[in-house]
Formats: structure tokens, C-alpha cells, sequence
């Protein structure tokens, strides 16, 4: 067994310096996700930093935990578990028991990330993976949502937070349903400023569309982001929806709210556009985006489930190869016989 | 004998032999155990049938087995295989109470398949029975496991259909309150009810002229055996 | 000697070889029917008395089974025993029985049957294809077991029915369902092979070390 020296790290070419870094890159989307993170302190309070603090924990420990002796602590530098952490953080409902979110930042890095090899290696999404697990595990948990500007004001936590490990929700806490729970169940549509500007129930950061497409420009400007999955996932949805709308206007949504509703901003443009887990091509990019676009759609409306973003980017995550198979472009002069 | 490796292959009829007695001591020891375990199989299981019969019909202690032919219900010892069954329930004296009816349709994951107490005189489902669900433990599964959805069958009214509400708001008698984070389950149990009662309703008798409980005790000491 | 021998196979088959977990045979009920203790002990004790079964008879008419016809004999032997397996379960614990469905008859598939009467049985004698039966189920009994145990833990917070955590324990829902078999499994198996992992660099490192002293 060679043991490696810790001092020599050995690369391969290219060698050339550049600023677009893995660390750079993720410390770009942990800012762009800063202004709807502080909204959702504002919408839930304490909770809120609660959440999001044991998911990032939970993931940054596994990180830490399975990384080989010699390289520990090297990976946590790049800020992808905190990331992921975030990411989960952000899908959670604000009333979730902490030990669940510790789980979940763990399960999704765990499961996510490191038993594939590493970030660059993973198949999946990490936090969609951790959120998926969370789902199909406490589907009760992850489906009880709390209002917004909950009874107590900013320091008041939602007794949720604080069940004990193992066990459950001992109090019916307040509850709410979420925008899309309510025009599913019970065909009431909320009113799209509050879609916007994020006064509704659902789960920390996907409330405050506005602050999400905020950030998504930003990493756009920062050539963070493939400007091509989110705009097609949108697109698709948007026209999906128009389709729906001309059939029956009354118990379809309408584009808009389908756009600001649930988690399809916090998808589009923070989870489908994960580098490793999304296609290279830009003719693959297109065909990522429309197909979660259409199985967003396709979910929302004739599902079982109110909300379909994460099932859509984790079955696209998983025909990435796929795509990005079929859409290598040819080599220069050799026409189609290079593939 | 030879053993196969000294011999240059041993003969088909040898192979074949081989394999006979292979078999025919294999289908001996097989029919055996059927023969000894039959009697044990069939009371277990139609002593199952009988406790999910009484259970959904309160106040019935003798049951009998009525099927569907020429265009009236009939008693039956045995139904023939794959022919729809339903079961009259009768009183301790003999009289009719109601029929239990088994019925399954598509639920969240799998087929569930339940049994439902009905009194055609105030056509009023009287009782539910869930027999086999692979509904989600948890959330589903409530549709047997949650006391008061269950019991909300004890008396619901058929006419014109079962309706699965949001929970606490029952107000007509053909309401029935639906379980919270399992709706698409409730509501499968509901209409699986639904649809067994269309496709049984124009061919249950008039109420008062069911069938009379045969006398020969048939169905119900058997079982009982 | 001969006592030692048929101990060493007997052993084999719960550890060193263990089907589960070394051999990955035996799959499908494995991540099929252990969604609770009891159930799981339930085809344990199903697939142990096939093999064993089976084995004994293979091992002592294999000189009478000709060659060209053995996995043929081999079958017919398995699937009667697992004929009287499945009635005798039916009768006695229907509840049992229905939870496990259609995975009873599915244990003549069972590779791990089949393969220990190629491999084993048909080659040695009585005694011996006796007590390496007997390990096999073993080792699977306890595979079994060790899952069956962990999604019950998890799933419903009780082992063998009992509750452990008291009313408001938090059921793991997923692992009920067939993903968690694969979870748990994946997770064992990881376990698995990173012990042996470290015991061949271990052992390696001790060679290493007698190779520099002499």
C-alpha cells in the first residue's frame, strides 16, 4: 500500500491558473443563496438558522468522516459540503425536528457524494438525494408546514425544531398548507404577490421567488451558471402551463404561478444547474431543462404529489450520461463518423 | 452398478429411470403433505373469512356463500373458481341482516382488496373490512390502522354515492371523513366501495326476498370445525 | 481431524464464506422479506431446513445420481422440500405465510441451494455436506436476521414486535419499504468490505515486517 505524502499533491494538465475555481465557483452560489437565506431568517425566525445550521453541520461532518486520513479536512476547503448543507437546508420545512435536517445533511453527502468517489463523481444531486431520502423516510415530517411570521415574533422556535432524536412531533404545532398543497387539495390560489415576495408557507428558501431570481443572476453574471437550464426548465414550464390554461383556465395554474410556486426557482436555478450532475453540451443542456420542465409539470398536475421539482431534477440527474452521450459534438472536418 | 465416472456415460434409460423415481417419490411426499395439511388450511381459512364477515356485519353469527346465476342470487356450498362471491350474514333465529361484499380496486401502490358490511334495506354500509393493502406504512396503511376511519363506515349512507371529505367537515350521511396525508388512499377505499356497490346494485334482490339461510348448516359448522 | 473438519465447514459458512455477505448470493428474499425480525427468522428457518434437507439427500444418493441428470434431480429434490416448506408453514402460521407471499416458492431459485449441492454436496460425503449446510443457513439465517433487524429497529422502533423506543418513536418509514432493504444491505456490505480491507492491508503490513527482519 503506497501511502501518500500530504506535502506532494501531484496534478495532471492543465496547469494553467485560472480563476474559475471549484472553491470560487461554490463560494459564488453560498453568496447568490445569501439573499433569500436572510429572507428566510425574516419569514421563520430562529428556526430558520436552526435548520440550516444542523444540515450544513450533518454534511460537513460526513464529509469530514469519510475522507481518507491524509486528504481530511483538504475536501470541506472547497465549501461543497456547506453548500450541499445549504441547498438541503433550503428545501426543508421550517418546523422540521433538527434531527431529521442533521440526517439529512448526512445521508445526502454520505449517500450523495462520498460513495461515489467525491464531488465531480456523483450521479445525483446531493442535497436532492438527501432531500429524497428525508421524504420517502418521515413523509409526514417533511409535509407539515408551518405559516410564516410564525405566533412569537423573531426568537420564537417552532416547537417542531426541538423534538428529541428519535422521536416525534409531541405537539400539533401550527400548520399550513403550502401554495401548491392548497390549489391541489382544495383549489384555493394564492395571490402572486405573495408568491413573490414570499409570504407563504413552505420550506425555508423556496417562499421569495424574487430573491432567488436575484441571485440567479448574479451567478449568470458571474458565468457561474449555465443560463440554458433554468431558462429552458422555465420556458417549458411556463408554455406547459399556457397549454393547460387554454383547456381549463379554472383548475389548471396559471403560467405565473406555476413559475413562483413551490420549489421551482430554488430547482431550477441552484440544483439543476449543478455542474456535475447536469449535461455538458449546450444542446444537452436544453434537453435537461425541457425534460424537468415537463416532468414538473407532469407531476404537479396529474401526480399524486403537489410538488414535483426534486423527483424531476433527480430522474434527469440520472439520464445525464445519457444525454450527454448522444449530444457529444463532432470533431472539426470529420463529420459523423468521429462519434 | 457402476459408477457413472468408471463407465463411459451411463445408459438414457438409466437417466431416465433416475429421474422417474426422483419424481414419483417427490409428487408422494408432496401429495403427503397436501393431504396432511389441507384440513389445517382450509378451516384457517375460512374461519378468516368468517371473523371479517362478522366484523363488518354486527349482529350476524351464521353466514352463507351467494353467487350470481341466470339472473338470480343463488346459495352455493362451493363457488365455482373465479366467479364473483358475496356473502349473506344472518342472525342468531336465521334472519337476513345484510351481505358482506368483497371488492378491491387500485390504491396508492398496490391493489387493495377490503370487505364491506351492506344493509340493503337502508342501503347503509355498515362496516369495512381492509383484507390485503400494501399502502405506505405510516400514511396509508391508516386505512385500516386509524380507528376512526374505519369506523366511519359503520353507517354510511350509498345513495347516491360514498364521498371522502376533508377531515371534521361530514355532514350528510354519505360523507365520510377522509384521512390526513393519506387522501389518495382514503379516497381509493372509497371508491372501490363505490364501484362494487354499482356493480352489485341491480343484481342484489329486492329487499326482503334475499335468500333464506339453507338449512343444512352447510357453510356455517363447517368452517367452525 | 475428521472431528475438526466438518466443524471448519460448519464455521465457514457463518463467517468466512458467509452468503450474504462474502458470496452475495440469495438476493432477492434477502432484500425482499426482511422488513421485520420475525420474518426475516421465518425464511431463515424456511431456506434452513431446504438445505439441509437437500443437501443430506444429494450428498447420499450422489454416487446413485448420474452426471448428465444431476441438476435436474437436484431441482426435484429442492422443490419438494420447499413444497413441504410452504404447506407446512401455511398451516401452522397462515399470518406468518402471508407476509412472506410468493418468496417461499421463489426459495427453490434460491442460488445458494443450488449452488451448495453443485459445489458441496455432490462432491462429498454425508457428514460433511451435513454440517456445510448447515453453516450456509446459518450464515444466511443471521444475514437475514442482522437486516431484518435493523429495518425493524428503524422502521417500526421495535425488534420482534416488541416496542423499544415507546409511543412517540419517529418510524423510519423508508425502511419498510424496498429501498431500505437495499440501504441497509448496501451498508453492511460496505461495512464488509472495508473490515476485509483493512485486514489484508494489516496482514500485508505483518508480512512487510517478518520480510525486513530476516
Amino acid at each position: 500500500m503506497k501511502k501518500r505524502d500530504p506535502d506532494l499533491l501531484l496534478l495532471h494538465a492543465p496547469l494553467l491558473r485560472q480563476g474559475m475555481t471549484t472553491p470560487n465557483a461554490m463560494r459564488d452560489v453560498l453568496y447568490a443563496l445569501a439573499p433569500a437565506t436572510v429572507a428566510s431568517l425574516w419569514f421563520f425566525g430562529l428556526s430558520a438558522i436552526l435548520v440550516l445550521g444542523t444540515c450544513i453541520a450533518g454534511a460537513v461532518l460526513a464529509e469530514w468522516l469519510f475522507a481518507d486520513r491524509e486528504t481530511r479536512g483538504v475536501s470541506l476547503l472547497d465549501a461543497s459540503g456547506i453548500l450541499t448543507g445549504l441547498l438541503l437546508g433550503l428545501t426543508l420545512p421550517p418546523g422540521l425536528p433538527l434531527w431529521m435536517a442533521f440526517l439529512g445533511g448526512f445521508v445526502g453527502i454520505a449517500l450523495g457524494k462520498v460513495i461515489w468517489g467525491g464531488l465531480g463523481h456523483n450521479l445525483f444531486n446531493p442535497a436532492l438525494l438527501g432531500r429524497a431520502f428525508l421524504l420517502a423516510t418521515f413523509p409526514i415530517a417533511m409535509t407539515t408546514w408551518v405559516p410564516a411570521t410564525g405566533d412569537g415574533g423573531f426568537f420564537s422556535i417552532y416547537s417542531g425544531n426541538l423534538a428529541l432524536p428519535f422521536m416525534q412531533v409531541q405537539i400539533d404545532g401550527m400548520t399550513a398548507a403550502t401554495p401548491l398543497g392548497m390549489l391541489k387539495f382544495e383549489q384555493e390560489v394564492t395571490p402572486l404577490a405573495n408568491l413573490m415576495f414570499g409570504k407563504t408557507s413552505g420550506s425555508l428558501g423556496e417562499t421569495s421567488g424574487l430573491l432567488l431570481l436575484l441571485g440567479g443572476v448574479y451567478l449568470w453574471l458571474r458565468r457561474d451558471l449555465d443560463w440554458r437550464i433554468p431558462v429552458s426548465i422555465l420556458l417549458t414550464v411556463v408554455v406547459f402551463s399556457a397549454c393547460l390554461g387554454l383547456f381549463d383556465a379554472a383548475r389548471f395554474p396559471t403560467p405565473l404561478f406555476s413559475v413562483f410556486s413551490g420549489g421551482l426557482l430554488l430547482g431550477a436555478i441552484y440544483m439543476a444547474t449543478d455542474p456535475v450532475t447536469s449535461p455538458v453540451t449546450p444542446r444537452g443542456a436544453w434537453i435537461f431543462g425541457i425534460g424537468v420542465g415537463v416532468l414538473v409539470m407532469l407531476i404537479r398536475v396529474f401526480g399524486g404529489l403537489p410538488e414535483g421539482v426534486m423527483y424531476a431534477i433527480l430522474l434527469m440527474n440520472a439520464a445525464t450520461p445519457l444525454i450527454n452521450r448522444y449530444t457529444q459534438p463532432t470533431v472539426f472536418g470529420r463529420g459523423a463518423e468521429s462519434k | 452398478m457402476n459408477t457413472p465416472k468408471d463407465t463411459g456415460g451411463p445408459s438414457s434409460l438409466r437417466l431416465v429411470l433416475t429421474l422417474a423415481v426422483a419424481g414419483l417419490v417427490s409428487g408422494m411426499a408432496i401429495i403427503g403433505i397436501y393431504e396432511s395439511t389441507l384440513p389445517t388450511i382450509t378451516a384457517n381459512k375460512a374461519r378468516e373469512l368468517r371473523e371479517a364477515v362478522f366484523k363488518v356485519l354486527p349482529g350476524v353469527s351464521q353466514m352463507q356463500a351467494l353467487v350470481y346465476r341466470d339472473g338470480e342470487l343463488v346459495v352455493v356450498e362451493k363457488p365455482d373458481k373465479d366467479e364473483p362471491v358475496i356473502y349473506g350474514g344472518y342472525d342468531e333465529p336465521g334472519n337476513f341482516v345484510g351481505y358482506a361484499m368483497p371488492a378491491a380496486g387500485p390504491g396508492f401502490q398496490d391493489t387493495i382488496a377490503l370487505l364491506y358490511g351492506y344493509k340493503p334495506g337502508e342501503k347503509f354500509v355498515v362496516g369495512m373490512e381492509i383484507l390485503e393493502s400494501r399502502e405506505t406504512p405510516g400514511l396509508g396503511d391508516k386505512i385500516y390502522k386509524d380507528a376512526s376511519f374505519v369506523g366511519g363506515f359503520s353507517a354510511l349512507s350509498v345513495e347516491p354515492e360514498i364521498v371522502a371529505v376533508k377531515k371534521g367537515t361530514k355532514s350528510q350521511p354519505n360523507e365520510i371523513d377522509a384521512i390526513t396525508g393519506a387522501t389518495i388512499s382514503s379516497k381509493a377505499v372509497v371508491r372501490i366501495i363505490n364501484e362494487a356497490h354499482a356493480a352489485w346494485s341491480a343484481q342484489l334482490p329486492a329487499p326482503g326476498t334475499e335468500p333464506q339461510l339453507r338449512a343444512t348448516e352447510s357453510t356455517g359448522t363447517e368452517a367452525t370445525q | 481431524m475428521k472431528k475438526n473438519q466438518s466443524q471448519e465447514e460448519f464455521i465457514k459458512g457463518i463467517w468466512r464464506d458467509n452468503p450474504v455477505f462474502v458470496q452475495v448470493l440469495g438476493m432477492c428474499p434477502m432484500l425482499a422479506v426482511t422488513n421485520s425480525a420475525i420474518n426475516a427468522v421465518a425464511m431463515g428457518m424456511a431456506t434452513f431446513f431446504v438445505l439441509v434437507g437437500s443437501s443430506f439427500l444429494v450428498s447420499t444418493f450422489r454416487n446413485v445420481i448420474p452426471k448428465q441428470v444431476r441438476i435436474s434431480c437436484f431441482i426435484i429434490i429442492i422443490a419438494t422440500f420447499v413444497t413441504i416448506a410452504d404447506y407446512t408453514l401455511l398451516a401452522l402460521v397462515p399470518g406468518v405465510h402471508k407476509e412472506l407471499g410468493a418468496f417461499i416458492p421463489l426459495i427453490v431459485a434460491n442460488c445458494l441451494i443450488l449452488g451448495r449441492q453443485e459445489a458441496f454436496a455432490s462432491r462429498y460425503p454425508t457428514k460433511l455436506a451435513v454440517m456445510d449446510a448447515m453453516g450456509m443457513a446459518s450464515g444466511f439465517l443471521l444475514a437475514l436476521l442482522s437486516l431484518g433487524a435493523v429495518r425493524e429497529i428503524l422502521g417500526d422502533g421495535a425488534l420482534f414486535g416488541v416496542n423499544l423506543f415507546g409511543e412517540n418513536f419517529e418510524p423510519w418509514v423508508i425502511m419498510i419499504l424496498p429501498p431500505g432493504g437495499f440501504l441497509t444491505l448496501g451498508v453492511i456490505l460496505l461495512f464488509f468490505n472495508w473490515f476485509k480491507y483493512k485486514k489484508d492491508e494489516f496482514l500485508e503490513d505483518v508480512a512487510a515486517a517478518e520480510r525486513s527482519e530476516s
